[in-house]
């Protein structure tokens, strides 16, 4: 935890004394970059980084997340459990929305209702929410199905809208994708700090401070305008930053680090994120895929650990990510509820060892093996994966990489194509900040919720069961020690590879930029954005 | 050239003609005029360079870079030797994998030289054949030649590349897909490049047709496709050379291109392109060996093939001489 | 004439059908736009509402059906990845689009066209070769090093440009119909590196074809006779010369036309220029078929235009196709 907390104190950048500025812009002006445009600015449609941290800046929630991943009050200004399934909220008064209108407890329960729609990409967080009761007018009850331990930890998930303008705009049933253009999707109306001045696709998304904030005036931000524009191109980004025509942009790619730091007028700010990139493998069918005719070498524990210690994760430390990495023994991030300190730990990297493993589950000649990688989706995952490949070779595994965009890597390790891959990469961020979210994506199968991205379909029934025990288990040390359980089992077995947690990269103008926060989940919320 | 030779095996009155222009190259003002062009010699020597080390690579290069057992990444990022950190084991540096660059110069010249020349030749083939046959014959095997060539230009490389690679990877088996990839890249760029050719034969024959020594060929009734490939051919020839040069440089380009997409070579056997659009990601780091010598590689490598097709064409231009 | 042009116009639906045809199987298999649309959290059956939603597990045939049914009433469709019309978005990309390509077509006209006959005239200066062999050398790279070649030099070392976009929002002027980068000092400093990145080939193109072309023309008796006649050389070279290469400049170019749009997917890239490259690229990333099959076709739809009008000025600049061609279409 020491770590964690070092390095969110370390990205507070305080920017070096440099030159003024050349370029004419309003000071307060805060123009900022990342690779792609958000998906829509519906707060329930979608669940993508960019798009749910404009999502933020723009809406409120009952509860917030701070930068270093506790809990602040937002729209609720308490909470206490009445019961088991029953939590009680104290609304805050005199908030009003940007276009005027009052919050009140109708919005809360109207935003579960048109949160948990079944086109509602953000109705995870509430999936456990029975029902919504008011009590008064800032006054509510939230009853679960069963215990819930975490629904405190997915309240940040649970954006608040405008009853009226979703009512007077036909905006109700979330549209993603078909059928008429969604009002809700195109503009917005929240009670967040920031209020919609503009959004033209792909070019630009325009912020101002919203003057009847309820937290007007105590807020970090002195900006008086945001503007945020995606730009692809990392070379692009990297250039627009040096040359001052924007204040902030993330990821910086890696080999740009340094670059940043020497430009007296950049700074880098690094800092871990809460992704675990990992390898999995097929661990279901009988047949191997690659080989025709012969067994499934991936049955085989002996097989997975030997694949295991053949990879030299501190080299790929070192030279792919370039120190950018935090290498992990666990399927989560130091930060994540249920993170084990103790467990982090990796099996050594060792290839004679994991040679004579090969050779004693008789696969002392090797075996060919389609390694499905994507080439756009983390931080240098192409080149993590080609890192990989003759780390493989090199104990008698025959590589044949298959990379592809993002779209299409998934569709083929995931469900829509039956999972069809025997060894994968893949990425994951539990949106609840949880271990059973990881839990029930990647280490079960077969129940509804379960196993969606576990492209392997490693089962272990004593796993699922423990899984299923910790939804409910109220108390936080038993949930623990289940959760401690379901990891060491995962990890004897060697059900997935877990290589590291990539590092948020950022890139800042020292020269206009006075601090702002990096947050694990690598987005920028605008609350704490100090300009100089 | 090459595409000449590949005529000259089908045609023999045209073969004849060639045969002819190579006696009159060395016999007198073609031979001439290259004695007479020292850049030409000196591209000529280049070309030859690069194409030997090309062919050559798997004996001449210090490393087998396609073998990626030996790829050990702690070689990697290493500068050229003369520089500080340099390491002597690597002349010109390594890039982000470990790889010795010089050695996968030499493997990727081979690669982007194969990848070019077999789709130029394809492209070149296709295209002139049915640039001629709808230029001289007319009518409505013209519209629909042309129109499937309005078609066809319709989809960028990138986008047919996209089209045949998902065709490829969904119908063949497992494996089998990445073996070819090479195949698919050959064919998505003579396909996005046989039009140029096309079009511009065509163009040329629908003016050469009207020309009196067309009219009174036919008039004597000479086969129409004897015509065609006996005086039609070699006078569209000349834009037919240029367009072929300048194609094999868009035709690497392309590949290059197609791998920032992540359509093009497989990335353990980079190509020229791909080593530069590995490259272009340090270009701000300070890394710049890493794209300043493929693509240095490169640039000669295009120059010298425009050069000497240059000279070519005027050379074999009857007019011009 | 008119009978010509109906032809033309009848093919050109024909080559609409066909190019949707294969636009719309082609994305068949970019694979699965429901995994750029949902989150990782999303269960199978969110998963499997959104495909019938989107009606992707119909039959290909019945989702081609539709396709062009609804293109006839006008309706492109929704952008999967947006919700709004198609026709909207590649409204507001066009004209990005095509200033840029203006831009660089102009560009490579007026700067390849008389250094090709000079470099045609003066076949031996040392100046020609300078322009041969420098141009050479721009096209020898991919376009994408060249694009952050520029940035760099230009953008960041020298501070001149900016380094993306089209200019801030000041920059452009909103015509109502069209967004126009033309009418401030910030839309045109926007645009010329991305429009440099974009010509430089075409004008490599245009430079070598004319010279060729000269070279050919400036050896006819017809050029001879010119002379002979006592005309002034501006008069021979301009007048008779230049205008006997304009065939296959006019050829080129409208390919090149063409190719200029297709290349503008990776300039655009580059300079996140907001236009229908970008669009297509991100569209392609993210499997938005309607946004696919309807670039395409309206790609497909210039270039049928451009071919009519290339197929026209041959008639108006080559009187001896006249006669012939006109009589051909008749039957």
């Amino acid at each position: 935890m020491m770590r964690l907390r070092e390095s969110l104190v370390a990205a507070l950048v305080f920017a070096a004394a440099t030159a003024v500025s050349a370029q004419a812009v309003d000071a307060k002006t805060f123009r900022y970059a990342t690779t792609g445009d958000i998906l829509g600015l519906d707060p329930h449609a979608n669940n993508e980084g960019p798009t749910n941290a404009m999502k933020s800046n723009i809406y409120g929630r009952l509860v917030h997340r701070k930068p270093d991943l506790s809990l602040e009050p937002d729209l609720a200004v308490s909470w206490e459990k009445v019961d088991d399934t029953t939590w009680r909220f104290k609304l805050r008064e005199g908030v009003t929305f940007h276009n005027g209108n009052p919050f009140n407890a109708d919005d809360v329960l109207f935003s579960h209702k048109r949160q948990t729609q079944e086109t509602a990409d953000m109705s995870f967080a509430l999936n456990t929410v029975k029902e919504i009761k008011k009590v008064d007018d800032f006054t509510i009850e939230i009853i679960t199905n069963g215990p819930d331990p975490i629904l405190l930890l997915n309240m940040p998930n649970f954006y608040i809208m405008d009853k009226e303008w979703v009512e007077a705009n036909n905006a109700f049933e979330v549209v993603r994708a078909h059928g008429s253009t969604n009002f809700a999707n195109v503009n917005a109306n929240g009670t967040g700090p920031f209020k919609l001045v503009e959004w033209v696709q792909d070019t630009r998304i325009v912020l101002e401070p919203f003057d009847k904030h309820w937290n007007q005036g105590k807020m970090e931000s002195n900006v008086s305008k945001a503007v945020f524009t995606p730009i692809a191109n990392d070379a692009t980004r990297v250039a627009a930053l040096l040359s001052g025509e924007i204040d902030l942009m993330y990821p910086v790619p890696l080999q740009d680090i340094k670059r940043l730091e020497q430009d007296p007028n950049t700074e880098a700010m690094e800092g871990p994120e809460l992704r675990t990139i990992f390898l999995g493998f097929d661990q279901w069918r009988d047949d191997s895929l690659d080989n025709k005719g012969e067994k499934n070498p991936f049955l085989d524990v002996r097989v997975r650990k030997a694949f295991y210690q053949a990879i030299d994760i501190e080299s790929i430390k070192r030279v792919v990510m370039r120190g950018a990495a935090t290498p992990t023994g666990l399927m989560i991030a130091p930060g994540i509820n249920g993170f084990q300190e103790d467990m982090n730990e990796r099996f050594p990297y060792d290839p004679d060892a994991a040679k004579a493993l090969l050779a004693e589950a008789g696969y002392g000649e090797g075996f060919k093996v389609t390694f499905d990688c994507p080439n756009d989706r983390y931080v240098n995952d192409e080149e993590i994966c080609t890192a990989i490949i003759p780390m493989l070779e090199r104990i008698g595994i025959k590589v044949t990489p298959n990379f592809q965009t993002k779209s299409l890597h998934f569709n083929k390790i995931g469900l829509a194509e039956g999972n069809d891959t025997s060894f994968y990469m893949l990425g994951w961020t539990p949106g609840s900040y949880d271990a059973l979210n990881p839990l029930m994506q990647l280490m079960s199968t077969g129940e509804a919720g379960h196993g969606d991205w576990n492209s392997g379909r490693y089962a272990n029934p004593k796993v699922m069961e423990l899984t299923q025990k910790i939804k409910t288990e109220m108390d936080e040390e038993k949930r623990n020690g289940l959760i401690r359980e379901a990891f060491q089992i995962h990890k004897d077995e060697v059900g997935h590879i877990p290589l590291h947690q990539q590092a948020l990269a950022w890139g800042v103008r020292g020269d206009t930029v006075k601090s702002v926060w990096q947050r694990p989940f690598n987005d920028v919320d605008l609350r704490y954005v100090v300009m100089k | 050239m090459a595409q000449n030779i590949d005529t000259a095996e089908i045609v023999p009155s045209f073969g004849a003609r060639i045969v002819d222009s190579l006696r009159r190259f060395f016999d007198g003002d073609v031979f001439y005029s290259f004695k007479r062009s020292p850049v030409t010699i000196v591209a000529f020597v280049i070309t030859m360079v690069l194409f030997l080390a090309a062919l050559l690579a798997p004996w001449l290069a210090p490393y087998d870079t396609l073998d990626v057992k030996t790829l050990n990444l702690m070689d990697a990022y290493r500068p050229p030797v003369w520089e500080a950190g340099g390491d002597p084991r690597f002349l010109l540096g390594t890039d982000d994998q470990g790889r010795d660059l010089l050695s996968a110069i030499m493997f990727g010249l081979q690669i982007s030289l194969g990848v070019g020349f077999a789709s130029i030749i394809l492209a070149a083939f296709v295209g002139t054949f049915l640039g001629l046959l709808s230029g001289y014959v007319g009518g409505r095997l013209e519209s629909v030649i042309m129109r499937v060539a309005d078609i066809q230009l319709t989809f960028p490389a990138i986008l047919i590349a996209l089209l045949i690679d998902g065709i490829v990877g969904s119908v063949l088996p497992r494996g089998a897909a990445e073996e070819l990839k090479l195949y698919v890249l050959v064919l998505a760029i003579a396909l996005s490049q046989w039009v140029n050719f096309a079009r511009t034969v065509r163009g040329s024959t629908l003016v050469e047709k009207n020309k009196e020594y067309v009219q009174a060929a036919r008039v004597i009734g000479i086969h129409p496709a004897l015509i065609m490939l006996r005086h039609v051919l070699p006078n569209v020839m000349g834009p037919v050379l240029v367009i072929a040069t300048l194609s094999l440089a868009i035709a690497i380009i392309t590949e290059a291109t197609l791998s920032f997409l992540g359509v093009g070579v497989p990335i353990t056997r980079p190509s020229l392109g791909t080593l530069i659009r590995i490259g272009q990601q340090y270009l701000f780091s300070g890394e710049w060996w890493m794209t300043i010598f493929p693509s240095l590689a490169l640039v000669v490598l295009v120059l010298a093939v425009n050069l000497l097709g240059d000279w070519l064409r005027d050379a074999l231009n009857p007019k011009l001489r | 004439m008119f009978a010509f042009i109906v032809q033309r116009l009848f093919q050109a639906i024909i080559v609409m059908l066909v190019v949707g045809f294969v636009s719309f199987s082609l994305f068949q298999f970019v694979g699965d736009p429901i995994n750029n649309m949902v989150g990782q959290d999303a269960t199978e059956e969110q998963r499997q509402l959104l495909r019938e939603r989107l009606g992707v597990d119909k039959p290909f045939p019945i989702q081609f059906a539709n396709w062009v049914g609804n293109i006839l009433q006008g309706e492109f469709g929704l952008s999967y990845r947006m919700g709004v019309p198609v026709d909207d978005v590649i409204a507001d990309r066009l004209p990005a689009t095509l200033e840029l390509v203006f831009i660089s077509a102009i560009l490579a006209l007026v700067v390849g066209v008389p250094m090709g006959v000079y470099t045609g005239l003066n076949r031996n200066a040392w100046l020609s070769r300078v322009f041969l062999t420098v141009s050479l050398v721009g096209i020898s790279l991919p376009t994408f090093v060249i694009g952050i070649l520029l940035i760099l030099i230009f953008g960041v070392w020298l501070g001149w440009l900016p380094t993306f976009g089209r200019g801030g929002a000041e920059a452009i002027v909103d015509l109502g119909w069209w967004t126009t980068g033309f009418l401030t000092l910030d839309g045109w400093r926007s645009i010329i590196m991305p429009a440099t990145t974009l010509a430089l080939f075409q004008l490599t193109l245009i430079m070598r074809l004319v010279r060729a072309e000269m070279l050919e023309v400036m050896r006819t008796d017809y050029i001879k006779f010119a002379r002979a006649r006592g005309l002034s050389n501006r008069a021979v070279n301009f007048g008779h010369a230049l205008k006997n290469t304009l065939v296959p400049v006019i050829t080129i170019m409208g390919l090149q036309i063409g190719s200029l749009l297709a290349f503008s997917i990776i300039t655009e890239t580059v300079f996140q220029w907001p236009g229908m490259g970008l669009l297509i690229l991100q569209a392609i990333q993210f499997v938005d078929i309607p946004v696919m099959s309807s670039y395409l076709v309206l790609i497909a739809l210039f270039f049928v235009l451009i071919n009519l009008i290339v197929d026209l000025l041959y008639f108006a600049v080559d009187p001896r196709l006249r006669a012939e061609h006109v009589g051909g279409a008749a039957h």
